[in-house]
């Protein structure tokens, strides 16, 4: 079975509280290497047999209507192993 | 003069708003998220709430649902909309509204009486109040920081379709304190906080909501 996974973030120009939290605890947890953190989400979609061009298609157009607000988030759409 | 009042699972506020319709004057007309028709409704509210959970972002899976499609056929055509909250992340989410609505800066859930002022009363949900007034209603919001990119503030701004503004420190992180916007027509707007929990002292901490509605039935008789 193989995977559709569509990366969906916030643009850099919008905040990101959620981002901003991740960063601020992990300092207090002793990780000193995070310069700063952007939370996002990840959509993993099935398909039937092989990804086909047509699918993938379908997939952008789902992305960009459904998946992610192009107001204030970018995606990715990408086929995985 | 009918309002409508809708309902998607999740939403929470619909009563309150079908009581404020009625405070304001106009009949309040039920519809449910599956409708297809708007019951011959003037004019339709998006209540707050939290429609379908909020699952995806506030709003983007209810701007899908069948009752949707017709409010924003009908809104580009001129039909007066209010989103309230969630209703307003809803009309942001169907494009009616520009920017979009985020979590709030501070990630805290925000329920409490908020100052604003009222800066445009050209819309059809305005007219009752003046320009500058200040009102207290209720903010309660997870989601309620106002965000867009610089071209469609400046727009917004220069437009004067920013309805409301928060008075005092920014609650959530708006940009330019913004708290309710209207389309260039007038006809749509959407506001954060909640006009309908403060159309009477017993239960709000004021009745300075019920310009909201009061004003659509202005909008309406004309």
């Amino acid at each position: 079975m193989a995977k559709i996974v569509v990366d969906v973030m916030l643009k850099s120009e919008i905040l990101d509280p959620q981002g901003s939290a991740v960063a601020a605890a992990l300092p207090r947890l002793g990780f000193s290497f995070a310069k700063s953190v952007r939370q996002g989400k990840r959509f993993e979609i099935e398909v039937e047999g092989e990804v086909t061009p047509a699918q993938l298609a379908e997939a952008e157009k789902a992305a960009e209507l459904l998946l992610s607000n192009p107001v204030i988030e970018n995606f990715v759409v990408r086929v995985e192993k | 003069m009918k309002v409508g009042v809708v309902t998607f699972p999740g939403t929470l506020d619909d009563r309150d708003a079908t009581r404020a319709v009625i405070a304001g004057g106009a009949q309040a007309v039920g519809l449910w998220h599956g409708d297809v028709d708007l019951k011959g409704v003037d004019a339709v509210i998006l209540p707050g709430g939290f429609s379908y959970g909020d699952y995806l972002r506030c709003g983007a899976i209810a701007r899908f649902a069948p009752v949707m499609e017709v409010i924003i056929q009908q809104g580009k055509r001129g039909l007066p909309v209010l989103g309230i909250c969630n209703g307003f992340q809803v009309l942001c989410e169907s494009h009616l509204l520009p920017g979009a609505l985020t979590r709030n800066a501070d990630l805290h859930f925000l329920c409490r009486d908020q100052k604003i002022s009222i800066e445009n009363i050209e819309t059809s949900w305005t007219s009752s109040f003046t320009r500058g007034e200040e009102i207290v209603i209720p903010l309660k919001n997870g989601e309620g920081s106002f965000q867009c990119d610089d071209a469609t503030l400046q727009a917004l701004e220069s437009e004067g379709r920013v309805i409301a503004r928060y008075v005092g420190e920014n609650p959530n992180g708006s940009r330019n304190l913004i708290a309710g916007i209207t389309n260039t027509r007038g006809n749509i707007v959407g506001l954060m906080p909640h006009p309908e929990h403060a159309i009477d002292p017993l239960t709000g901490p004021s009745a300075q909501g019920l310009g909201f509605f009061t004003s659509i039935l202005n909008a309406l008789v004309k």
